[in-house]
C-alpha cells in the first residue's frame, strides 16, 4: 500500500509529509505532477507549498494541470484524498471539496498554533478524536479563509461535512479564536464521500515525537483507516 | 559612475592595451567596494577563522563548519553551511524586492556549497519607528522577506529589528542562511579540472539589474527612491524553488564538479571568480546564454544581476544528464564554455570582448588606506525619572517591544525541524542527521555601537553566544555583516575599525571562529552615516532538540547570573547605550565585558541543559527590567526585588540596576538554586533575585516603591509594533 505526496512546482511541504505519514506507519512516496499517479496507489496527499507560486491564486494553477483527473478519478473511487494547506486550496480549486480559501482577513501571511474543534468524529480522518476534541495545530498561509455561500454552508453543516472549527482553548469557536475570518470558523471540509478531506492546517507538522507535538498523527492514521473500511 | 582613472591605469598596464567597454565594466564591478572590499580587507585579517570544526572558512559563497558528533568528542561528517548578506541599498529604493532578493542570493550561497537550506534568520534596521518612511520600509521589506522565504519553504528562525534615527536614509537589510550537507555532498567554488564545461542554469538573462555592485558601492542619492529604481533586481521565489530542486537533483547524483551563484556582477562575476579559485581560466561564448530580451549586447550579459541562476562546472560526459534534470523541472539551461588553462576570455559573435587573467580580475583590486579617528566616549550625565513611567517607556519602546508581528508573517516552521520558535532567545532547529540540535541568533545593537564601536561590537559579540548558551547550546562558528557609512570619513572609518576590532578579539576570546561575512559600505545618505553595525550570525550546537523555554514557571527561585554590580560594590552600572538613556535623555559610558566570558557560555550551556533549569533568559535590550517581564506568560509570573547583596540604597543605583545593558548576564530559574551557584562559582556571581508565582504578573519591589503589571498590561505595553502596524 502507498500514498502518493503529489509534488507540483512549488510545493514545499512534499518531505515533510512524506516523514510524518512514514512516522505512522503509511508507506507513502513523493510522486512528480507530470508523471501521473502510479496505478496501485492507496491514497494521495496533496501537500502544502506555493504551487506554481501561488501567481493566478491560490491551487488555481495546480488544479488544472493533468495529475489532478487522476485524482478526481480516484477520490470518487474511495480512494482517501487528504490535502492540506495549499493542497487544500488546490482540492477546492479542483472541486474535490465544495467552497474555497481566500486571502486572510489580515491581509497578511500567518504562522502560529491554533486551536481546533473536531466537528465529526465519523470519518477516517478523524475517528481517531472524540466528537468535540481540542487539538492543537500549526497554521501557516496566506490564503486560508474558508469562503461560501450560506446555503452551501448550511448544507455542509447540516451533512455533517465540517471537519474542524477553529476554536479556543476551550473548544469555544469564538470570533477571537478564528485566525483568518473562514466562515463559522470552518478549518476543514470533507468532499463528497468521506475519504476525501482538506484543511489549512498541518497536521504532518505535529507527527514526529521530537518536535511540534503529535495532535496530528491520528488525522494522519485516516489513511490506513480508509483502506481498512473499504 | 565609471571605473576610476587610477585603476584603468592599472588595468592597462596590465593588459598592454585599451580595455574593451565590457572588460571596463567587469573591472569596474569586481573591483568595486561591494564586491572587493577595497577599504575592509585591511581589517579583516583581524579575524580568526580557524577551528577543527571548520571544513571551508572565508572566501567561498558560504562557510562550511562540522557538527559536533554527539556520541564522541570528535565533529560527525554531517556539515552545516553558513552564510550573510546584505541588502541595503536595493531595501531603501524597493524595500519588498530589494529584501526579497537578499533572501534569494544567500540561498543560492547556500545551494551552491552542495547544501539544503535549513534555515533563515533576518537582521533589520530602520529610521526611528514614529515616521511614516520607517514604517513604509520596515513593511515592505518584512513582506518581500515573507513572500520569497515562505514560498521556498525555508523556515525564518531567528533574527532582529531595531530602530534608530540614523538608518532614516538609510536602512539595512542583513540576511543569514543556514544550510545542511555532508562529506559527500559538499562542492565548492573552486573550478576543478580545464575541459569541464560551464553551464548556466536557471533564469533567463535579461537586462534587469545592471550594475548592482557599484551602485551598492556609492552613498544614497535624495533621489536614490526613483533614480535607481533598475539597478534593483525583481525576484521570482516560484523560480528559486524550481532551482533549489534542481540543485539538490544535480548535487545527489554528484553531476556538479564546482558551483557558484549569480549575484553581484552577474554571470561576469561568477564564472570568473570560479575559474580563478581553481587558478584556471575559461572560453565563454555569451551568445550561448539562454536570454529574456532581444539584441542584449556582451556587456548587458555579462553583468546583468537577473536573479536565480547558478553557474556550474560540468564535466563533459554529465552535461546531458544536467539539461534531463533541468527540463524536468522546467529550468532554464545554457552550456556556455569551457574551463581552460588560459585567460578569463569571453567572446560575443566572433568578438572577443574579454580577455584578462581571472584571477588579476578577481583580486587585483589595489586596497584603499584610509585615515581614521579614534571615537570618543559619552561622559556620565545621568536623567532623573519617574520610575513607573520609565519602566513603561522602555518596555513599550518598538526596540523592546515585541517582534510577532514580523515572525508571525514568517514561515517558521515549515521542514518541522524546528524546536524554539521565534520570539526566544535563540531558534533552535533540529538536525536529525546528526542527532543535534542548532541554535541560531543572528543580530546587532545600533545603541551600543553607537555609544562605543569596540566595546559595543564586543558585547554584542556576547549577547548573540549568551542567546544560544541558555538554549543550552555551544557555540561552533560565526559569519559576520559589517555595515557602515562613506569609509572616505575618517571619524566613520575610525567607527567601523571598531567594530571589526571588538568583533575580531571577542570572537576569539570566545573561540568561535569567524568563518565567512560580508561587508556594506557607503551606507550614507543625505541625512548621514548610519550607526556603524556589526551584525552577527551565531550557531551553536546542544545534543538536545528541547532548549529551557524563557517564560518563568510558578514554582522555582530565580537566579541572576553574571551580574558584577551586585558582586562589587566598586562596579557602578553604567547606562550607555541602553535603551533607558534612549527614552530618557541623558548620557553614560558603556559597560564593558567581562574578563572570562568564554567560561561563562560554555558553563551556561552546560547548566541550561540540567533538568533543574525551568526558565532561562538572556538580560539584553532593555536590561533586567525588560528581561524580567518578557518571562512573564499567561499561565505564570515573577516575584521580584533588589537584593541586598551589592548595596544599592540609592534610587539612582537601583535604576541603573534594572536598566543597564551589562552583557554576559543570564537570568535562570531553577528548582535546585545550590547546584547553579555550585556550577559558576569562581566564573560569575549567582544572585537570588526572586522565584516564580502562580499569578501570571510581574511584581518588582525596589526600595522606595513596588511595580506590579500582569501579564495582559504587559503584552498591552509589548503590543507597540502590532497595534502601530496591524
Amino acid at each position: 500500500m502507498t500514498v502518493a505526496i503529489v509534488r507540483f512546482g512549488g510545493s514545499n511541504c512534499d518531505r515533510d509529509a512524506l516523514r510524518a505519514l512514514e512516522s505512522v506507519g503509511v508507506d507513502a512516496e513523493i510522486v512528480w505532477h507530470e508523471d501521473g499517479l502510479p496505478e496501485d496507489v492507496t491514497g494521495v496527499m496533496l501537500p502544502g507549498g506555493f504551487s506554481y507560486g501561488d501567481y493566478l491564486r491560490a491551487g488555481a494553477m495546480a488544479a488544472r494541470s493533468p495529475i489532478m483527473n487522476d485524482v478526481r478519478d480516484a477520490a470518487a473511487d474511495g480512494v482517501p484524498v487528504l490535502g492540506v494547506c495549499n493542497g487544500a486550496q488546490v482540492g477546492c480549486e479542483s472541486g474535490l471539496t465544495d467552497g474555497a480559501f481566500t486571502t486572510n482577513e489580515s491581509a497578511r501571511f500567518q504562522c502560529e498554533h491554533v486551536h481546533l474543534r473536531v466537528e465529526n468524529a465519523d470519518t477516517p480522518w478523524t475517528a481517531g478524536y472524540e466528537p468535540g476534541d481540542v487539538i492543537s495545530l500549526p497554521i501557516a498561509h496566506g490564503e486560508g479563509r474558508y469562503e461560501i455561500d450560506d446555503d452551501r454552508l448550511t448544507q455542509l453543516e447540516t451533512n455533517d461535512r465540517v471537519l474542524f472549527r477553529y476554536c479556543d482553548e476551550d473548544g469555544d469557536p469564538s470570533v477571537d479564536a478564528n485566525p483568518n475570518g473562514s466562515k463559522h470558523n470552518v478549518a476543514g471540509v470533507l468532499g463528497e464521500r468521506d475519504t476525501t478531506a482538506v484543511l489549512m492546517p498541518h497536521p504532518e507538522r505535529a507527527a514526529l515525537a521530537d518536535v511540534g507535538g503529535t495532535d496530528g498523527r491520528p488525522l494522519l492514521e485516516g489513511f490506513v483507516r480508509a483502506v481498512d473500511a473499504e | 559612475m565609471s571605473l576610476a582613472d587610477s585603476d584603468r591605469e592599472l588595468v592597462e598596464e596590465e593588459l598592454g592595451r585599451e580595455a574593451t567597454p565590457a572588460e571596463a565594466a567587469l573591472f569596474e564591478n569586481l573591483w568595486s567596494e561591494h564586491c572587493a572590499y577595497r577599504s575592509s580587507r585591511p581589517l579583516l585579517s583581524a579575524f580568526d577563522s580557524e577551528g577543527e570544526q571548520v571544513v571551508v572558512g572565508p572566501g567561498d559563497d558560504a562557510a562550511v563548519v562540522a557538527l559536533p558528533n554527539p556520541n564522541t568528542d570528535g565533529y560527525s561528517d554531517t556539515y552545516v553551511t553558513l552564510g550573510i548578506e546584505s541588502h541595503n541599498h536595493p531595501s531603501y529604493v524597493d524595500p519588498f524586492d530589494g529584501a526579497a532578493t537578499g533572501v534569494g542570493g544567500i540561498v543560492r550561497d547556500t545551494m551552491s556549497m552542495g547544501a539544503y537550506p535549513i534555515a533563515l534568520a533576518d537582521s533589520l534596521y530602520f529610521g526611528a519607528f514614529e515616521r511614516e518612511h520607517s514604517k513604509y520600509l520596515f513593511e515592505g521589506v518584512v513582506e518581500g522577506i515573507s513572500h520569497y522565504g515562505n514560498c521556498i519553504g525555508v523556515p525564518t528562525v531567528a533574527g532582529s529589528v531595531d530602530f534608530h534615527a540614523d538608518y532614516e536614509g538609510n536602512p539595512l537589510v542583513n540576511v543569514a542562511c543556514v544550510g545542511l550537507t555532508d562529506e559527500d555532498r559538499m562542492i565548492t567554488a573552486v573550478a576543478q579540472e580545464p575541459g569541464n564545461k560551464v553551464m548556466l542554469v536557471g533564469n533567463a538573462t535579461g537586462r534587469d539589474g545592471l550594475g548592482g555592485a557599484s551602485f551598492a558601492s556609492e552613498d544614497l542619492s535624495e533621489d536614490a527612491e526613483t533614480e535607481d529604481r533598475p539597478a534593483v533586481q525583481v525576484g521570482d521565489p516560484y523560480a528559486e524553488k524550481l532551482l533549489i530542486e534542481t540543485n539538490e537533483v544535480l548535487v545527489e547524483e554528484n553531476l556538479v564538479e564546482s558551483a557558484r551563484d549569480l549575484g553581484a556582477a552577474g554571470l561576469g562575476g561568477a564564472s570568473s571568480e570560479l575559474v580563478a579559485k581553481g587558478g584556471l581560466g575559461a572560453d565563454l561564448r555569451l551568445e550561448d546564454v539562454h536570454q529574456r530580451e532581444p539584441n542584449m549586447n556582451a556587456l548587458e550579459i555579462l553583468l546583468a544581476e537577473s536573479q536565480e541562476r547558478m553557474c556550474y562546472e560540468v564535466a563533459p560526459e554529465n552535461v546531458e544528464r544536467v539539461r534531463e534534470v533541468c527540463e524536468r523541472f522546467d529550468v532554464g539551461c545554457s552550456v556556455i564554455g569551457e574551463v581552460t588553462e588560459g585567460n578569463y576570455v569571453a567572446t560575443f559573435q566572433g568578438e572577443t570582448v574579454v580577455d584578462v587573467d581571472a584571477e588579476f580580475l578577481g583580486e587585483g583590486a589595489p586596497m584603499n588606506d584610509l585615515d581614521w579617528e579614534e571615537p570618543t566616549e559619552p561622559e556620565r550625565d545621568l536623567p532623573t525619572v519617574d520610575l513607573p513611567e520609565a519602566f513603561e517607556a522602555v518596555v513599550a519602546s518598538p526596540n523592546t517591544a515585541s517582534k510577532r508581528w514580523v515572525y508571525r508573517q514568517y514561515d517558521h516552521e515549515v521542514g518541522v525541524r524546528t524546536s524554539v520558535r521565534p520570539g526566544d532567545d535563540a531558534g533552535v532547529v533540529a538536525v536529525r542527521e546528526a542527532g543535534v540540535g542548532v541554535a541560531i541568533s543572528s543580530g546587532a545593537a545600533p545603541n551600543w555601537t553607537s555609544a562605543a564601536p569596540y566595546e559595543g561590537a564586543k558585547a554584542v559579540t556576547l549577547e548573540n553566544a549568551t542567546n544560544l548558551a541558555a538554549k543550552g547550546a555551544t557555540p561552533l562558528a560565526a559569519v559576520d555583516c559589517l555595515n557602515g557609512g562613506n569609509p572616505e570619513k575618517p571619524d566613520v572609518y575610525g567607527g567601523f575599525k571598531g567594530i571589526v576590532d571588538g568583533l575580531a578579539d571577542m570572537c576569539s576570546d570566545l573561540e568561535v571562529p569567524v568563518v565567512g561575512g560580508n561587508v556594506s559600505l557607503y551606507n550614507d545618505s543625505p541625512s548621514g552615516p548610519i550607526p556603524p553595525t556589526p551584525t552577527l550570525a551565531m550557531v551553536g550546537a546542544t545534543p538536545s532538540y528541547d532548549a529551557p523555554s524563557m517564560e518563568a514557571s510558578a514554582e522555582g527561585e530565580l537566579l541572576l547570573v553574571g551580574d558584577r554590580v551586585l558582586a562589587d560594590p566598586d562596579t557602578e552600572a553604567r547606562l550607555g547605550g541602553s535603551e533607558y538613556l534612549r527614552q530618557q535623555g541623558g548620557s553614560d559610558r558603556f559597560p564593558s565585558v567581562p574578563e572570562d566570558a568564554s567560561a561563562f557560555v560554555q558553563l551556561l550551556a552546560a547548566v541550561a541543559r540540567e533538568d533543574h533549569v525551568q526558565a532561562t533568559h538572556d538580560v539584553s535590550d532593555g536590561g533586567l527590567a525588560v528581561a524580567l517581564a518578557e518571562m512573564v506568560s499567561e499561565d505564570a509570573g515573577i516575584v521580584a526585588q533588589v537584593p541586598e547583596q551589592g548595596g544599592l540604597s540609592e534610587v539612582g543605583e537601583q535604576v541603573g540596576w534594572l536598566f543597564n545593558e551589562a552583557t554576559g548576564r543570564v537570568l535562570v530559574q531553577t528548582t535546585d538554586p545550590e547546584r547553579v551557584r555550585e556550577a559558576f562559582s569562581g566564573v560569575a556571581p549567582v544572585v537570588r533575585v526572586g522565584e516564580g508565582q502562580r499569578d501570571p504578573r510581574l511584581d518588582l519591589s525596589v526600595s522606595w516603591t513596588e511595580l506590579s503589571y500582569d501579564v495582559d498590561d504587559i503584552a498591552a505595553l509589548r503590543a507597540t509594533i502590532e497595534n502601530e502596524l496591524d
